[in-house]
């Protein structure tokens, strides 16, 4: 365990730096290609020469290296490492402001959307994988498996424009026309986007389309797995001691059966993380995401390129989080 | 050589390289019990598969020639037909713009497609070779493809998209296809690391091995034929996650932009008017989840095919 844990460790720093630098090498490869960023800012106006140069300058785009072709960059990618593991500074927008102040202001929201998102998925997905799982063949399994492969083929940004017109819109009209529903749930949950007046309940509904998606590799996950161990001798055992229904599922296979699953949830944090872009496009949550988005459209690159540095960083640390807690939770983990 | 190098392939599935000239196998036609014959007959049996296939090569023909789906010119507008609900001559009607719905709708199929058959064509290629050559020598070159394929992994792909596409600005299909390339070769190389690693010690590989066979004859010969299988099915699936990924990129703002035709830009144009005329979201919506759903399908009967397990 201690061994496996050190290794993990030393594993890390390597695949941080080669990510860093992945990101640092096609943002440099895009700019040497194509031009100064900041000219984008101006549209087709051309801007005065000396206050292209201050931005350019300011934003960090000024290196020599830029204008070479090819160049990896390596004096800018220290640079960039340096700021932004010992001052804690991932770049500036256009008015001066910190990436890391925009950040502060915009994670709450996110940070609510990705814990309904990952509950959503978890309670819903298992509960639905442990059904299909205990009876194979059943009208719960068939139902289980043909809403997956449609849940896997719908882009959650159509999923999430239907959802936000039908449910949002549509629906939401007809409970808002009626005078005994609370106000928290015709105009709060069923708003066709986020509200600061109720800023959990109307987060509920993008939450869920969020976790929609990764809803149906969890029932799968947890149906085969609970297929495979309820099937294991010990399982047999344990009824063969006399002991309830019950009690051989919830406790003995599930808490087997789950290992992957848990996994699973802690990787999808990531792809989480990514999904919220489109999500919080589309209901209009002031989070990340739609940082993210915001700043693409205008074509503020400093912002992009630090907003998603800092995500990444949160992703492979939930990653390196999950694996410590694998080798907790399955003592068959060893290295070597 | 011959009777070695024949029975290698043989068991490897002789029908991949074409219908090549295999004169030393006579037994080859009476059998007709390969990997491939047996498949080819049970997926033409499997009607999902076969709609979906079906289907897929309606989109096809769409992206190669519009001209056999549609007469009109999705150019042609006139904004005082702006919305015009479906009829019979124009049945997905008007756009906001005052255009022909439909032929829009046919001519945007080309540039999701063009993009998803050259980025996964290149995923397929790179992925595999590197996959290959990681699985056949181990060793250094092993750990070395390894680390790299992890960091590429560690790279959410939709972020990394958004980054190299606000920063490129020049936002068409080779850009978008470089990227998809770009973020996407590992898992390819990955399935294909595994299943040389998982072959490449058999006893026919030795046997090949022994008489003198060459490394690339090795490879390409013996090894590769068995890793081709799973290679497919996920290229099938990766064909329709493409086709999605270009759509959000598209809706995001970072893709594809306005005056080009695609099924992302017309989603994310006519999202507004979804209350008043739905149709101008539904018919493209229902094109796009319909193209990825049928890769999908087809990718999982695929693999159900190409197992040998399964029969």
């Amino acid at each position: 365990m201690g061994r496996y844990v050190i290794r993990r460790l030393l594993q890390f720093i390597p695949t941080v730096l080669g990510t860093m630098f992945l990101l640092h090498y096609m943002t440099s490869l895009a700019i040497q290609f194509s031009g100064n960023p900041v000219r984008a800012l101006f549209g087709d106006r051309t801007p005065d020469p000396a206050l292209l140069a201050a931005i350019t300058e300011r934003l960090g785009y000024g290196d020599p290296c830029l204008d070479q072709r090819g160049n990896p960059c390596f004096g800018l990618f220290l640079d960039r490492l340096q700021n932004i593991f010992f001052h804690f500074d991932f770049g500036i927008n256009l008015r001066q402001r910190e990436v890391t102040d925009l950040v502060a202001d915009a994670i709450p929201f996110t940070l609510k959307l990705l814990v309904i998102a990952i509950v959503f998925e978890a309670v819903v997905g298992i509960a639905a994988g442990v059904l299909a799982g205990l009876r194979g063949g059943s009208f719960t399994d068939y139902l289980v498996k043909i809403s997956t492969v449609f849940v896997i083929s719908v882009p959650i940004f159509v999923l999430g424009l239907v959802v936000r017109e039908f449910v949002g819109v549509k629906f939401g009209n007809v409970l808002r026309g009626q005078d005994w529903i609370p106000d928290v749930i015709s105009s709060g949950m069923f708003s066709p986007g986020f509200k600061p007046d109720y800023p959990f309940a109307s987060l509920i509904i993008p939450g869920m389309v969020l976790g929609a998606v990764s809803l149906a590799t969890t029932a799968r996950l947890t149906r085969t797995s609970i297929m495979e161990n309820i099937r294991a001798d010990y399982v047999r055992t344990a009824k063969a001691k006399g002991l309830t229904n019950k009690r051989v599922i919830g406790v003995h296979t599930l808490r087997n059966s789950l290992i992957p699953v848990i996994t699973f949830l802690g990787v999808d944090i990531g792809a989480a993380m990514a999904g919220a872009v489109v999500t919080e496009t589309i209901f209009n949550v002031p989070g990340i995401g739609r940082l993210v988005t915001m700043s693409a459209r205008t074509g503020e690159s400093s912002v992009v390129v630090g907003v998603v540095t800092m995500l990444v960083l949160v992703v492979l640390l939930a990653n390196l989080l999950v694996d410590l807690l694998y080798a907790v939770l399955d003592p068959r983990i060893r290295y070597e | 050589m011959s009777d070695l190098t024949s029975a290698g392939s043989a068991i490897g599935g002789a029908p991949v390289a074409g219908d090549g000239p295999t004169p030393d196998a006579p037994g080859g036609k009476e059998r007709n019990a390969s990997l491939w014959a047996d498949a080819r007959r049970q997926l033409l049996r499997d009607p999902v598969f076969v709609i979906a296939f079906v289907y897929v090569l309606a989109v096809g023909s769409m992206a190669l020639f519009p001209k056999l789906w549609t007469s009109q010119d999705p150019r042609a507008c006139s904004t005082d037909r702006s919305r015009v609900s479906p009829s019979w001559e124009h049945p997905f009607g008007f756009d906001v713009l005052g255009c022909d719905y439909y032929s829009h709708a046919i001519y945007g199929a080309r540039p999701s497609m063009v993009i998803a058959v050259m980025a996964t064509s290149g995923i397929v290629v790179f992925g595999g070779v590197l996959g290959l050559l990681a699985g056949y020598y181990g060793g250094w070159v092993d750990a070395v493809i390894s680390r790299v394929m992890d960091i590429f992994f560690s790279l959410p792909f939709l972020l990394g998209a958004i980054v190299f596409l606000t920063v490129i600005k020049r936002q068409n299909i080779w850009t978008i296809t470089a990227v998809l390339f770009l973020l996407a070769w590992p898992t390819i190389a990955r399935i294909i690391r595994g299943s040389v690693i998982s072959s490449k010690d058999l006893d026919y590989v030795h046997a090949a091995k022994a008489v003198g066979a060459r490394n690339s004859r090795l490879m390409f010969r013996h090894i590769l034929p068995n890793a081709i299988a799973p290679m497919l099915v996920y290229a099938t699936i990766v064909l329709g996650s493409f086709v999605a990924a270009e759509a959000t990129l598209t809706f995001l703002g970072v893709g594809l932009q306005q005056p080009a035709q695609s099924w992302g830009i017309m989603i994310s144009t006519h999202q507004v008017y979804f209350l008043d005329d739905p149709w101008l979201l539904l018919f493209p919506c229902g094109l796009l989840v319909g193209t990825v759903l049928s890769f999908i399908l087809m990718g999982d009967a695929l693999r159900d095919a190409l197992d040998p397990k399964f029969r």
